[in-house]
């Protein structure tokens, strides 16, 4: 069935069906917003659930039994176990074993440690993945075997999609590194602990039927309860859920690419001129080398100026965890848990939260923590002159990120992109990303190597900078000196077959990824 | 003279680790040249790698045979050179090969500048050459000498050439090590067309081995020639360090190299460096003596910042100028120390204005409150406001607020 292609606002060509569904395409920052009352699992009575509260079933197979699960159905799954997760592939053995057919795969994220499911995807036990897709799976989706669209979506936006119906979730499996028998979970304790399991608790809600795997059972209460065990339907005791060493990394070390230093310590000086840091501001920063500098080089200039950050958003890892014991951050809202020291404050440390995308990130709920941040630092494979920025895709248009929480961390008040200016001779720095993930009026500051484009629509930041003695130079500027460097890219054919769709944060479909090779 | 044999060659790294670098292959043959790339951007540069390969074939006069080249995202003048290396190994010959310039390239050189950082960068990894402008140091150092194997010398001085053309070092001044003796010689044929600010001489032991190069390279620059800072790198050089210093006026600078030194002394080196003190005073009377800037070692631990700083002090307390670096993240630290204290700097202001307030006024002497002051008092005063300025603790509008 050929796909209608129409133009959204951002000029992108998109897809009008997405597996099946109307689609609307990208209507502008705000431009659009769903009517309607918000979905909701049919009603369940306390009285078909066991009075004693013990709701364990021998394994995963005879927990999608008692659900029901079948053939085209939802099954989600989620990240917190990152490349250790050894439910996901789980899950889908046991339906292959059942012989289901068909089945939506709804991951938070997915990892290398997934390509497991790439037998599954041949042999039509899944139909097609609506969740990022990199590593095999990405190469997989590019060069269009599945079955069905790919759609990328933000931790907020899958959430939206939940909330508002796009996407009804059948069964979830919410692996839970500690767990009572009545459902209830937390990710603080046991030998797979990550932290906290967020990303699971819209599933936890709305989904028909929720399945909790753990290999931690602890007796009843397990305190404090991420997930809670009201909404859980049955739970599976494994003998492991993952694999320790790759859940958190031990230490996170300060990258030692001179390159990447100089962007990070060029991105917190920015900070520091333009009076972003002072006294109780915020600021959200993550686990990846450039930007785990940043927080380092930050917290230098905050403690040679005096200055205490009221909160900050991780991604947390051991450094952000000794900002927070030194006083200069009073508070982490930590909505993905990196290493073991992240693990170990949460659990012990009042002042270090969970949160999940509902509270940081969600387009449905009344407001979110994401807009109220005064920085953010994130990556991006490429940025173009408008300053729109590509998370999802390589130059050549290959699926290799999932958006994560890029997109949402877009509304805050300082949006910053962290990148080299060059990456093996391709330019960062492009004349038109290749797809468009997050519109340029949302990205304030591209920080790389050889200076600091500011958005001239940020006139604000602009003068709060002046007579900074940082490299600030016009994007234009930039990218000629790129082009002189690394000589101007030929452009890359594409074919005209879309593989996967990019969902922006309201749902809409702000641009389409190609099927390459 | 016959024909010359045209062998297999081979230039340039492979394996996993590469990057920014690409290997090229040259195999001889009766058939039309061949061009073979495999490249990891070539979905983006494909004729961009071709096209540079092909210049160079075209220069080098090579029609048949095979090219194969392994691209690891290196950019245009690391192709360039890598091909030259490869043909010339081959046994081709003919007019070098240069890239596009930078805009920069010919920044011209001065004689009397800031010199209180120098990044060594090894000649024969374009990968740490690209960035290497942008991290502020005063000079870098393209090195043909120690951090380049015999074997990839030839390569390694094609690649500094097509550095000092094609790459923007920003306010670093542009010094290249080259080696001793002819292999030095050979280094200065290749590079001393293309604007290198000083060539640093290593293991100087007579005034002779300064005022060969100085006309060797006379005569490859002419006006242009790049001056020199010669290394001290033996109980010899030391010996003789003044005459080395004043050999010949393109000499601006003098330094010296503590390793070699104290292997030659059979003196380990220590933290403390009582075992270099005498070589370190004698090379700083010296240069002043000689009227150039006597230049410290480098200090090789990249991860003790606090013992870098401690030894820049130090350095500086003995009246050296600057160190040598052998990672970015040593600059600031060396800028830093290397900085005069606000106190100096206010005194400083105090006596340059007052001998521009006396050279107004005709008057022969200077008076800072009711001190006379000398003129060396002066060209210090001078030197610690420069400083000052660069290091951040005085404006550089100072001598419009008086």
């Amino acid at each position: 069935m050929a796909v209608k292609l129409e133009k959204n606002v951002a000029g992108r060509l998109v897809p009008d069906v997405v597996n099946g569904r109307e689609s609307v395409p990208f209507n502008g920052v705000g431009g659009y917003r769903p009517e309607g009352r918000k979905a909701a699992p049919r009603i369940a009575s306390c009285v078909d659930y066991p009075a004693d509260g013990d709701k364990r079933v021998g394994s995963l197979r005879e927990a999608f039994e008692k659900v029901g699960l079948a053939d085209g159905m939802v099954l989600s799954t989620h990240h917190h176990l990152r490349n250790g997760d050894a439910v996901a592939n789980a899950a889908f053995d046991s339906a292959a074993e059942m012989g289901l057919r068909d089945l939506m795969w709804f991951p938070s994220a997915s990892f290398p440690v997934h390509a497991n499911q790439i037998e599954h995807l041949d042999s039509g036990v899944i139909h097609h993945i609506e969740g990022s897709m990199n590593g095999p799976l990405g190469a997989y989706c590019s060069a269009g075997k599945m079955r069905g669209l790919g759609v990328l979506r933000s931790h907020g936006g899958r959430w939206q999609a939940i909330q508002d119906g796009e996407v009804h979730i059948d069964v979830a499996v919410i692996a839970a590194p500690a767990a009572d028998a009545f459902g209830n979970a937390n990710g603080l304790s046991g030998p797979a602990a990550c932290g906290l399991l967020g990303f699971a608790l819209a599933d936890s809600i709305y989904a028909e039927k929720v399945i909790v795997v753990t290999d931690n059972l602890v007796p009843f209460p397990c305190l404090p309860w991420q997930i809670q065990g009201n909404n859980v339907d049955a739970v599976v005791e494994v003998s492991s859920i993952g694999d320790p060493s790759k859940i958190v990394s031990g230490t996170t070390r300060l990258t030692q690419s001179p390159d990447r230093r100089r962007i990070a310590e060029l991105a917190a000086r920015f900070c520091a001129d333009a009076g972003i840091m002072r006294d109780g501001f915020s600021f959200q920063a993550g686990a990846g080398g450039t930007t785990l500098a940043f927080a380092i080089y930050l917290a230098e200039l905050m403690r040679a100026q005096g200055v205490t950050a009221r909160f900050a958003r991780g991604g947390s890892t051991q450094h952000m965890v000794e900002m927070l014991d030194e006083g200069l951050i009073e508070y982490i809202l930590d909505g993905q848990t990196f290493d073991l020291d992240g693990v170990r404050s949460m659990r012990e440390d009042p002042r270090h939260q969970d949160t999940s995308p509902f509270t940081s990130y969600n387009f449905h709920g009344k407001g979110n923590f994401a807009s109220m941040v005064d920085v953010a630092v994130l990556g991006a494979t490429e940025v173009d002159l408008e300053f729109n920025g590509n998370v999802v895709t390589h130059s050549d248009g290959r699926l290799l990120h999932g958006i994560g929480g890029w997109q949402n961390c877009l509304a805050s008040r300082c949006a910053m992109l962290l990148v080299p200016s060059f990456r093996d001779r391709i330019p960062v720095i492009v004349d038109e990303v290749t797809t468009l993930c997050g519109p340029g009026e949302l990205i304030d500051v591209v920080v790389t190597e050889r200076g600091i484009a500011i958005n001239p629509l940020r006139q604000d930041i602009l003068d709060a900078v002046a007579g900074s003695e940082l490299p600030i130079r016009p994007i234009e500027d930039l990218k000629a000196e790129l082009d002189r460097l690394c000589g101007v890219p030929a452009k890359p054919e594409r074919s005209d077959d879309p593989v996967a769709v990019v969902k922006w944060v309201d749902g809409t479909v702000i641009d389409t990824v190609w099927r390459t090779g | 003279m016959g024909e010359p044999k045209i062998k297999p060659a081979s230039a340039g790294p492979t394996g996993e680790r590469v990057r920014s670098d690409l290997n090229v292959a040259y195999e001889p043959g009766d058939n039309a040249l061949l061009i073979e790339v495999h490249s990891k951007v070539d979905y983006l540069y494909r004729d961009a790698i071709e096209g540079a390969v092909l210049r160079v074939a075209q220069a080098l006069a090579v029609t048949t045979g095979r090219l194969a080249v392994t691209d690891v995202g290196a950019l245009e003048w690391v192709i360039l050179a890598r091909t030259e290396s490869c043909l010339r190994r081959a046994g081709f010959d003919g007019p070098p090969v240069l890239p596009e310039p930078a805009p920069e390239a010919n920044a011209p050189r001065r004689r009397d500048r800031l010199r209180r950082s120098r990044l060594y960068i090894p000649g024969n990894q374009p990968k740490l050459m690209i960035s290497g402008g942008l991290y502020g140091a005063d000079a870098i150092i393209l090195d043909l000498e120690d951090s380049v194997p015999p074997a990839e010398k030839d390569a390694a001085r094609l690649l500094v050439r097509n550095a000092l053309v094609a790459l923007d070092w920003g306010l670093s001044e542009r010094l290249v090590r080259i080696n001793q003796g002819t292999v030095g010689e050979e280094d200065l044929a290749a590079i001393a067309a293309h604007n290198p600010h000083i060539v640093l001489l290593p293991k100087v032991e007579t005034p002779m081995q300064v005022g060969r190069v100085a006309e060797v390279l006379q005569r490859l620059a002419g006006e242009g020639a790049a001056f020199l800072m010669p290394i001290l790198e033996s109980p010899l050089g030391i010996h003789r360090a003044f005459e080395i210093a004043a050999a010949d006026p393109s000499v601006v600078a003098l330094t010296l190299g503590l390793e070699d030194l104290s292997a030659e002394l059979a003196a380990p080196r220590t933290a403390e460096g009582w075992e270099s003190f005498h070589a370190r005073q004698t090379t700083v009377y010296a240069a002043r003596a000689a009227g150039v800037q006597p230049i410290a070692s480098v200090f090789s631990d990249i991860s003790d910042e606090e013992g870098l700083a401690s030894y820049v002090r130090r350095e500086r307390g003995l009246g050296f100028d600057g160190v040598g670096c052998i990672h970015p993240r040593q600059i600031p630290v060396v800028h830093r120390e290397m900085t005069p204290s606000a106190e100096e700097v206010e005194r400083a202001v105090r006596i340059v204005r007052a001998a521009r307030e006396a050279e107004k006024q005709g008057l022969g002497a200077v008076a800072v409150g009711s001190k006379m002051v000398d003129p060396p008092v002066v060209r210090q005063a001078e030197r610690t406001v420069e400083l000052g300025v660069a290091g951040g603790v005085l404006g550089s509008n100072w001598d419009a607020e008086g």
